[in-house]
């Protein structure tokens, strides 16, 4: 009778512990996903952009295919997103961001440009978009790291292996890539 | 520092769900009394005594009750269904079309924040008033209304207000959206079928007072003391539905408040904005008391918004200012702290 009474209840233990975790795991592939919808957006918005900008700022080409070379790496990278291979977009992603800030540093040296009320609203769509992918990725990390710590806490640990939970990786700020203060160059133009 | 919020989140939730249910249930039931107990009051004041009815009348069929419970039974399906419509009707507030940049601003502010909060993006209205506040409103978990005054959207620089929105969300999120739209509903319904049945009070008074007379011949004490009961519910009942607004919405701003340091990972964005919004109050037009305690800021200036202490728990819509200022900009310290390597 006893015995009857731990086993259901454990078969019942188990049960909630093998959901949550498959609940987890949906909510880090979904969190994944938001991710993966805001930064087609943000892939989207750069040609508009370049050509607002190209214009007034041919002398700095450089900087513009910069931000071209760096766009097209991030859409190849994109294309296998996944929670086990992040890094790799992470990392594409992140080169992107800088070529755009420093694209951004230019564009403040220009007062003519900057003044277009089109300018402004690209300034605002752009902001708006770069928040909108460090906020899902904050969201994808929070929810991954939470996945994760499941994973691995006693007992739930014991459950993991069955409900075939794999580790989510976090997606990381490439430090130097981030953190590095974009130079700017004023070139005297021809 | 991110964790125990999330971890608490589903037994908010619950607790949410459950007290939402809770609230109808006593919200049918407090219907059933004032019906019923009318009932029982026309019934025993209507006995025949020595086989000869009083009045010439035997009150048998509770039709009291009937239709008190059929009318909460409404009142309760027509609040859940069209409960944020009445009450962003009764602000005023109209859906937004952006066309400034700063309403272009907000509605971007807004998709970035419902990423952040994980939750779908809300419906936006804006009430034509000058005094800074917003609200949320919804009785579908997840089917939210958002609404900012004008106010607001041109007082406010573009971190202060993703803070505040984020604040909102944070409502969303705990699912605090449909219970306070529930209260709002529920409560704004009691003081209507008081002023509208308010005629029935002479009836029964005039019940009451004939049944007095015949008690000098050995009548039901039990009558008195259920006519003093009824009536007194009737008179507390407006008030039993203010305390309701109070006691739900106190310690959920605290919350939600640090919810939105959770989301913006901006904190010190969220006190300035309290700050702002204090200082720039304005007396309001659109924002009524019914309406008070789904605000972020209290539009009312209540004196019990401003202490502490049981009475003021009792009495507050929202917890006093400088209490809530003086939290996020710990928490900003702390922030600070810790990107500065100072502490692990």
């Amino acid at each position: 009778m006893l015995f009857a009474v731990v086993l259901v209840a454990l078969g019942i233990w188990v049960m909630i512990a093998y959901n949550g975790l498959i609940a987890l795991r949906n909510q880090t592939a979904n969190a994944l996903k938001q991710i993966d919808v805001q930064l087609k957006r943000r892939h989207d918005l750069i040609p508009n952009l370049i050509n607002a900008v190209q214009a007034a700022m041919d002398f700095e080409k450089d900087t513009l295919q910069a931000v071209i070379a760096a766009r097209n790496g991030a859409v190849k990278a994109s294309a296998g997103l996944d929670p086990q291979h992040v890094h790799d977009v992470a990392a594409a992603e992140a080169q992107l961001t800088t070529a755009l800030k420093q694209m951004m540093v230019v564009v403040e040296a220009y007062p003519d440009l900057k003044a277009t009320a089109n300018m402004g609203q690209f300034q605002e769509e752009l902001s708006s978009t770069e928040n909108k992918v460090s906020f899902a990725r904050q969201l994808y990390n929070d929810t991954a790291t939470l996945y994760n710590t499941r994973q691995q806490q006693f007992p739930t640990n014991l459950v993991a292996g069955f409900a075939k939970a794999v580790p989510a990786e976090l997606w990381e700020i490439e430090d130097a890539a981030e953190r590095a203060v974009p130079k700017v160059e004023f070139r005297r133009g021809a | 520092m991110a964790e125990p919020i999330t971890l608490n989140l589903f037994e908010q939730q619950a607790a949410n769900r459950r007290k939402s249910w809770v609230l109808i249930g006593v919200f049918l039931l407090f219907f059933v009394w004032l019906g019923l107990g009318g009932d029982l009051i026309a019934y025993l004041s209507t006995q025949p005594v020595e086989g000869v009815a009083p009045y010439g009348y035997v009150h048998r069929i509770p039709w009291l009750g009937i239709v008190m419970t059929l009318v909460a039974g409404w009142l309760v399906a027509d609040v859940l269904r069209n409960g944020a419509k009445k009450v962003l009707w009764t602000a005023g507030a109209q859906p937004l079309v952006a066309n400034t940049p700063e309403e272009r601003q907000f509605e971007n502010v807004v998709e970035e924040m419902a990423i952040a909060a994980g939750v779908p993006k809300p419906k936006l209205y804006v009430v034509p008033d000058a005094d800074p506040n917003a609200f949320v409103t919804g009785t579908a978990p997840l089917e939210a209304h958002l609404a900012v005054t004008q106010g607001l959207l041109s007082v406010l620089t573009r971190d202060e207000m993703q803070a505040v929105v984020a604040h909102e969300l944070g409502h969303v999120k705990n699912e605090d959206t449909k219970l306070m739209t529930l209260v709002a509903g529920l409560a704004g319904a009691i003081l209507l079928i008081r002023d509208g049945v308010g005629r029935s009070f002479r009836t029964t008074g005039r019940l009451a007072g004939r049944s007095r007379g015949g008690g000098k011949k050995g009548g039901n004490p039990l009558i008195l003391v259920l006519i003093v009961v009824y009536v007194l519910s009737w008179i507390l009942a407006p008030l039993i539905a203010r305390l309701l607004a109070t006691a739900v919405s106190r310690k959920r701003e605290y919350l939600a408040d640090a919810m939105a340091a959770q989301f913006t990972r901006n904190p010190g964005a969220l006190a300035d904005a309290l700050d702002k919004i204090e200082k720039h109050h304005a007396p309001t037009t659109a924002l009524k008391s019914g309406v008070a305690h789904l605000c972020i800021v209290d539009p009312t200036g209540r004196l019990a918004n401003q202490r502490e202490g049981w009475l003021a728990d009792l009495f507050g819509t929202h917890p006093p200012m400088p209490i809530r200022v003086a939290r996020l900009r710990a928490m900003a310290f702390q922030a600070r702290k810790q990107a500065d390597g100072l502490v692990p």
